[in-house]
Formats: C-alpha cells, sequence, structure tokens
C-alpha cells in the first residue's frame, strides 16, 4: 500500500485526462448543462458535487481510511451537518475538555431543540459508561483535548459504544491522520477544521467529515447538501495545496514541540507543561496570573491569535479566547484556569522561538513588579 | 448630495467600501486569513478568528445590508446554510407555516430536519390569506414566503402577510432571490429576515455558490450573528469578492434580463403550443396587481407549459441556445425541468397537488440578444410540432 506521505504528496494529480494537468483545475462553475432530460455527466449543482472539492473528499477518506469524505465551509460547518443525523429526545456523550465553540452549539442551540449532551472525562471508561442511557445516540470524543492535551483510548470506548449501537465521533484535528486513524480503532466519523493543520497557512477556514459504511455516508451526504454548509472550490484548492506539505510541517512541529516541552519544564516561570507526547501542540501554565498579558504583549515573534495548526507559532489564551463561551465555573472545573495559556508550535526555528519566549518571560516578571 | 440621496444603481458602485482605507484600492481587498494578532488580552481587536468576522466578508454583508435596506447582513456558504442558519432561530416545539410550492431544498429541510428536531410545519398556498390565517396555530412561530414563488411565479401579498404574523408575534422570513433588492425590498413591507440564494442574480455569472441573509431588527440581528458564527456556515473570502464583485453590474444585468423575458413572456403567451405561461409582468397573472405594487418589475424568471410530454420532449432536444442546467440568475440563459431539478427533493404527489407539472420548464433569462432567444424557442417549438405530426 503506499505510504501517507506519498498520498499527501499525490493529492489531485492525474485527477484530469483532458491536459494532464498535474495541479487540478479550479471549477467555478455553479451548475453543469445536461444533454436532455436525466442525462447528467454526474454533476448538476455546485452545493451538491464539485470537481474540485470531490478531489479533497476522496482524498481525506483515503488518508483517514474511511469510505467517504465531506468537505465544510468550516470546523464548526462539518459538526452542524453531523448533529443533522440526529433527533429530538437523542443524547451525546462529549469530551468534558471541549473547543468552546463545539460546546456553545450544544448548549446555546441544540439543547433547544431537544438534544441533549453529557460532559465526561473521556480518559475515564467507568465515567463514559456510566453515563450512557437508553438515549445515547453518539460519543464525541476529542484526543488529545483541547486545551488539556488529555488523551482518550478510542479502542476501548469504541468497543464500549459498538455493543449499544452508539456512533463514535472523533475530533481530529489536533493529530490529522498522520499520528491517529480513528476508523481504523473503531471509531464512526472522523471530523477535522482543516482550518488548523491540514490547511497550515491560517489562510482557509474549512471542514471535514470522514465516514464508514455505505449507510451512513448516504445520511451526511443528503445533510451536507441539504444544509448546505458546504466548501468553496477555491477553498477546497487551498486545503489540497496545503495538505500537500502536511508530513514535513507536522514533523517540524512536532521536533519543535518536543524541544521546547523540555525547556518550559525547565523554566522557572511555569509551572505545568501539557502534552500528550505527539504533534505540535502543548499548553502550560504561566506561575502569576498576572504575567499573562505583559507576558504576551511581549512576545515579538510568536501570535498572540486564536486558532492553531499553522506554521507560524500562535499562543493563545483559552479564558478569554477559544473557550470563553463555557462558563468560569465549568471552565475552571475542568482545568482551564486563567493561568494557562496554549501553544501552537510552528516551523520556526525552535531557538528563536525559545528567546523569544525568554525575553518575554523577563519582561512579563519584571512588568509586573 | 449625501450618499442616502443616491439611487440605488449608483450605490451598487458607491458604497462604505468604494475605497480600501488603507491603500486606497477601488476593489475590496481579499483577506485570506483565518486568524488576527490580538494586542492584549483586554483589548481584542475588531478580528479574532475568521468565522467570527472577516474583512472581505463583512465588506459583502454591509453592502447588502445597505441594498435591502437592513441594518445587518450575514454571508453563507450557500443559500441553503443561510436558510438553515436562519431556521436555528426556532425551537422545538415550535410551528412554521410555508408556502405550499417552496423550493424544494428548503421543503426537505423543514419536512426531513425540522421535523426531526421536533418543530412542526403546514404548507399553504401564501396567495391565499384565509389559508394563511386558518393554518395558525398557538405556536405559530414564523411563516416563510417566497415571492414571486419557485418555479410557478406566484406573488406573495407580502405587506398583508406580515401583518398577520405581526398579530401573533410571529416571524416573517422572505426568500427574495427571484427579484433581488434592485426590484423588492422585503423589509420596507414587514418582513424580519430577507435571504438569498446569492449564486444567483446577485452573483450573476454562474461562479460562485454563496447565501445571504439580512435583518431589520438589531437583536434579531444579534441573534442571528451568534447562529452564524456558531454554524459556521459562512461564506468564504474569495466568494465574498465574487458575489460583491457580480453585485456591481446588478442594475445593468437585472434591466436587461427583465426586459427580455417580458418579451420572451409574451411570445409564448402567444404560441399554439404553449398551454400556460407564468410570469408575474403579464397582466393576465393573477397578481399581476399586487407584483406591480410591491416590487419594481417582474423579474427575469417565468416558467411555462407545453401541451403534452412528447411535444415538451422533442422541445427539450431541440432547444439550442440556453443552458439546459440547475441553477437560474446568470448571464447565460438556463432552461430548467423543476420535475427532476429543483423540485425533485418532493414527492411526485406533493408536486403535482402544488401544480408543478411533468411539462413545466422554467426559464432564467440571461443577457443573450432577445431575439436569439426568441427564434431559438420558435424553431425548437416548430421542429417538435413536426416531428410528433409525422409521427402521429
Amino acid at each position: 500500500m503506499v505510504k501517507i506521505n506519498t498520498k499527501l504528496a499525490q493529492i489531485g494529480n492525474r485527477s484530469e485526462t483532458a491536459t494532464g494537468t498535474v495541479n487540478p483545475p479550479i471549477y467555478l462553475s455553479t451548475a453543469y448543462r445536461h444533454e436532455g432530460i436525466g442525462q447528467s455527466s454526474g454533476y448538476d449543482y455546485v452545493r451538491t458535487g464539485n470537481p474540485t472539492r470531490e478531489i479533497l473528499e476522496k482524498a481525506i477518506a483515503d488518508l483517514e481510511e474511511g469510505d467517504r469524505g465531506f468537505a465544510c465551509s468550516s470546523g464548526m460547518g462539518a459538526i452542524l451537518t453531523i448533529i443533522s443525523l440526529f433527533q429530538s429526545g437523542d443524547e451525546w456523550i462529549v469530551s468534558k475538555d471541549l473547543y468552546g465553540g463545539t460546546y456553545r452549539i450544544l448548549e446555546q442551540t441544540f439543547k433547544k431543540w431537544g438534544l441533549n449532551s453529557h460532559y465526561v472525562d473521556m480518559s475515564d471508561l467507568d465515567e463514559v459508561s456510566s453515563a450512557i442511557t437508553p438515549n445515547t445516540k453518539a460519543i464525541f470524543i476529542e484526543t488529545p483535548t483541547n486545551p488539556l492535551m488529555e488523551t482518550a483510548d478510542i479502542e476501548a470506548i469504541a468497543k464500549l459504544a459498538k455493543e449499544k449501537g452508539i456512533l463514535v465521533i472523533v475530533d481530529n484535528t489536533f493529530y490529522t491522520p498522520l499520528i491517529q486513524k480513528p476508523l481504523t480503532l473503531g471509531a464512526d466519523i472522523v471530523i477535522h477544521s482543516a482550518t488548523k493543520y491540514l490547511g497550515g497557512h491560517n489562510d482557509v477556514l474549512a471542514g471535514l467529515i470522514v465516514s464508514k459504511g455505505e449507510k451512513l455516508g448516504e445520511a451526511l451526504f443528503l445533510h451536507h447538501n441539504g444544509a448546505g454548509a458546504v466548501l468553496s472550490p477555491f477553498d477546497s484548492w487551498l486545503l489540497i495545496r496545503g495538505m500537500k506539505t502536511l508530513s514535513l510541517r507536522m514533523e517540524r512541529h512536532e521536533r519543535n514541540a518536543q524541544a521546547l516541552v523540555n525547556y518550559l519544564n525547565e523554566h522557572d516561570a511555569v509551572t505545568d507543561v501539557l502534552y500528550s507526547g505527539r504533534g505540535g501542540m502543548l499548553s502550560f501554565r504561566i506561575k502569576d496570573a498576572d504575567w499573562v498579558n505583559p507576558f504576551l504583549q511581549n512576545l515579538n515573534l510568536i501570535t498572540f491569535a486564536e486558532s492553531l495548526g499553522g506554521v507560524e507559532s500562535f499562543i493563545t489564551y483559552p479564558t478569554t479566547q477559544t473557550h470563553a463561551d463555557i462558563p468560569k465555573e465549568v471552565r475552571e472545573a475542568n482545568g482551564v484556569d486563567n493561568c494557562l495559556l496554549r501553544f501552537s508550535v510552528g516551523i520556526e526555528d525552535v531557538e528563536d522561538l525559545m528567546s523569544d519566549l525568554d525575553q518575554a518571560f523577563s519582561k512579563a516578571k519584571q512588568e509586573e513588579l | 448630495m449625501t450618499k442616502n440621496d443616491y439611487s440605488f444603481e449608483t450605490q451598487l458602485l458607491h458604497n462604505k467600501h468604494k475605497f480600501d482605507p488603507t491603500t486606497g484600492a477601488v476593489s475590496v481587498p481579499v483577506q485570506y486569513a483565518s486568524t488576527f494578532h490580538q494586542p492584549s488580552v483586554d483589548s481584542f481587536g475588531k478580528f479574532d478568528y475568521s468565522r467570527s468576522l472577516n474583512p472581505t466578508r463583512e465588506a459583502l454583508e454591509d453592502i447588502i445590508a445597505e441594498m435591502e435596506g437592513g441594518t445587518r447582513g450575514f454571508a453563507f456558504s450557500s443559500g441553503m446554510a443561510a436558510i438553515s442558519t436562519a431556521f436555528l432561530l426556532l425551537s422545538q416545539g415550535d410551528h412554521v407555516v410555508v408556502t405550499e410550492d417552496v423550493y424544494g431544498g428548503t421543503f426537505r429541510m423543514v419536512t426531513q430536519v425540522l421535523s426531526r428536531f421536533g418543530i412542526e410545519h403546514t404548507f399553504v398556498d401564501m396567495t391565499n390569506l384565509d389559508e394563511v390565517r386558518a393554518a395558525i396555530r398557538p405556536n405559530t412561530k414564523l411563516l416563510y414566503m417566497e415571492s414571486p414563488s419557485n418555479p410557478l411565479m406566484k406573488v406573495t401579498d407580502i405587506e398583508a402577510v406580515c401583518a398577520i404574523a405581526k398579530e401573533i408575534g410571529a416571524l416573517t422570513f422572505l426568500d427574495n432571490t427571484f427579484m433581488t433588492p434592485y426590484l423588492q425590498r422585503p423589509l420596507e413591507l414587514g418582513v424580519d429576515v430577507v435571504l438569498h440564494s446569492a449564486t444567483k442574480f446577485l452573483g450573476g455569472h454562474s461562479d460562485t455558490l454563496s447565501g445571504l441573509a439580512v435583518v431589520k431588527d438589531e437583536e434579531l440581528g444579534k441573534q442571528l450573528y451568534t447562529l452564524q458564527n456558531s454554524f459556521g456556515a459562512v461564506l468564504g473570502v474569495q466568494d465574498a469578492w465574487l458575489v460583491m464583485r457580480g453585485i456591481k453590474t446588478l442594475s445593468v444585468r437585472m434591466k436587461q434580463s427583465q426586459e427580455s423575458a417580458q418579451k420572451i413572456a409574451a411570445f409564448l403567451q402567444n404560441h399554439p403550443l404553449v398551454q400556460r405561461v407564468h410570469y408575474p409582468g403579464l397582466e393576465s397573472h393573477p397578481q399581476y396587481e399586487i407584483q406591480s405594487r410591491q416590487a419594481k418589475g417582474p423579474g427575469a424568471v417565468l416558467s411555462f407549459e407545453l401541451e403534452n410530454e412528447s411535444l415538451f420532449n422533442e422541445f427539450v432536444k431541440n432547444v439550442k441556445l440556453p443552458v439546459f442546467a440547475v441553477s437560474l440568475g446568470g448571464v447565460e440563459s438556463i432552461l430548467s425541468y423543476p420535475t427532476k431539478m429543483s423540485h425533485a427533493a418532493m414527492p411526485e404527489s406533493e408536486r403535482l397537488k402544488r401544480g408543478i407539472s411533468n411539462t413545466l420548464l422554467r426559464l432564467s433569462v440571461g443577457l443573450e440578444s432577445t431575439e436569439d432567444i426568441i427564434s431559438d424557442f420558435s424553431q425548437a417549438l416548430d421542429i417538435a410540432s413536426c416531428n410528433l405530426i409525422k409521427e402521429g
């Protein structure tokens, strides 16, 4: 079987025979001509199917070893599409340490439509098991979690779920199929905020879904087309372009992250470092919450911004950014306190990153005095 | 002369985003950034993450809000994404009254998705106000209109339906895709949320998939913003730019297409092989008066029925100029077959009940010469009838 690095580099090549183009064309046309009634080229309307988007959808399905892929206008658009599979009275079990945006739609909108969610520590199988009720229809896992970097045992959870006919959905944004392939571990659906590592350049907003099995794929297709949160042809092409360098980028992200974990662990301004051992994401706690703002303001190289997974290093403050929608008491009980910073390690030279952190820590300490 | 005195045609070109403030560029820059640098934890900039707000998308949102006379606009990844997101304003247990010949995609959303989440619906003939009133229930929270409707071009008395909604405290949505704000401004008639498939006349070039929503009420605007940001069915920046580019020529395109549509409708109405023409620009149209009152014109979409299916098949085979495809509102004339295309999601019994017959064709008139379209239709009808006589 072709290795994943090869698959990534080759996305879209040999997709077209008329010109032999190596890089796939961007088809902007919204409509496709029919030769006559009932005669379609397979493409009718861009929302339903687009040749550029299809290359991306097939590629991600192949990379995740699933059956069907769907490209959405954002990671949240992917979650919306999946939620359409459910109905009032259904229940979800969800990772307690969860991206704030996912928490917001579950609590603020889908609760109103009668879909209830229970939040558990996914690393504790007993807790997962005891949260299951006859109405449980899905288990939604983020692993590693955002921002606490806890890992869940997908295989064990999937085994638990299979016995009861519960769908297992895994958000694989942090790891990408390079590090983890949830469908091979028993999950039914994988989702991505492809804005992050897959795109990798902080220049495209996109979401992806990969499903296993024909029935699930058909149902998702219906809602993908029906709700219409689809990815545009241009953004599909940008994402393909990003994915071609995923493995090179991820190698560097990971190497830099591992070096920075050692550096931060040794630093006296830092109390904890949270890292799963793989990938480019880590979190750390600064000793004093009052140092947070001066530290961020004095960073010269690393960008203080939301989002992650790009070539540039980012530091995010979950309290006011990604997790602002989670009530304070819930957030703090989960460990997302106001000393916590999330670090998306970029592909810069790691020594430059360390020097930037060094000087920002020193200035933060001084300014606070 | 202040900006507000400009006519609509001028405002399409001279709006708030006429110049880029940094460089003076006369075309809004496309900002690909998915995220934005923040100065400090205490003071976030206006832009933080592209799903929440992006400068290019914002320009389009401002422009459509101004065009519709609303306070806030929203851009989505498709017309259906705009519609689905707006439906999320509802809660379990609510009831919706929907126009019966609604777009097939909206029909599917209402019957297959909303119903599973405990949101009930009743389809009515929106042109019949008694029927609308009779459908109201204590839990009715929304009246959903399309005017003119797709594909039968039935015209709803928008002000009257809004008045009914106001009495019971329900919201009104209106899909304004066929008219665009150039011809019809529903917010001024009392509608709460205007929806668009901007893929059609606003974009106008069959090259971008997009949806828009506009509201007048600021509180409703906040609610819709939360939903837009939460669900993330937002429009990509390249597409936002393409729609803005299309909007610059909206008035000239619409004017030309409408003039052609009026002539083609008259031609078809006088043709012996054409059984019925649905176009609100014809005086024989049942709601001709209402259309003339609430809109500046009948638009550039019409539909017509041929006498029988064999004639229909021959006609479709021989017509050369229009693209035979789904969608509408492009510079190219597009002929489509609602039974198998826009309304394929509707069961046959429902479709026939709504008057969408198997010989109905919808024509979206483009920018080709009117004479060319008429002579193409004329030759296709001639050949069709000759072939039938030969066979017959």
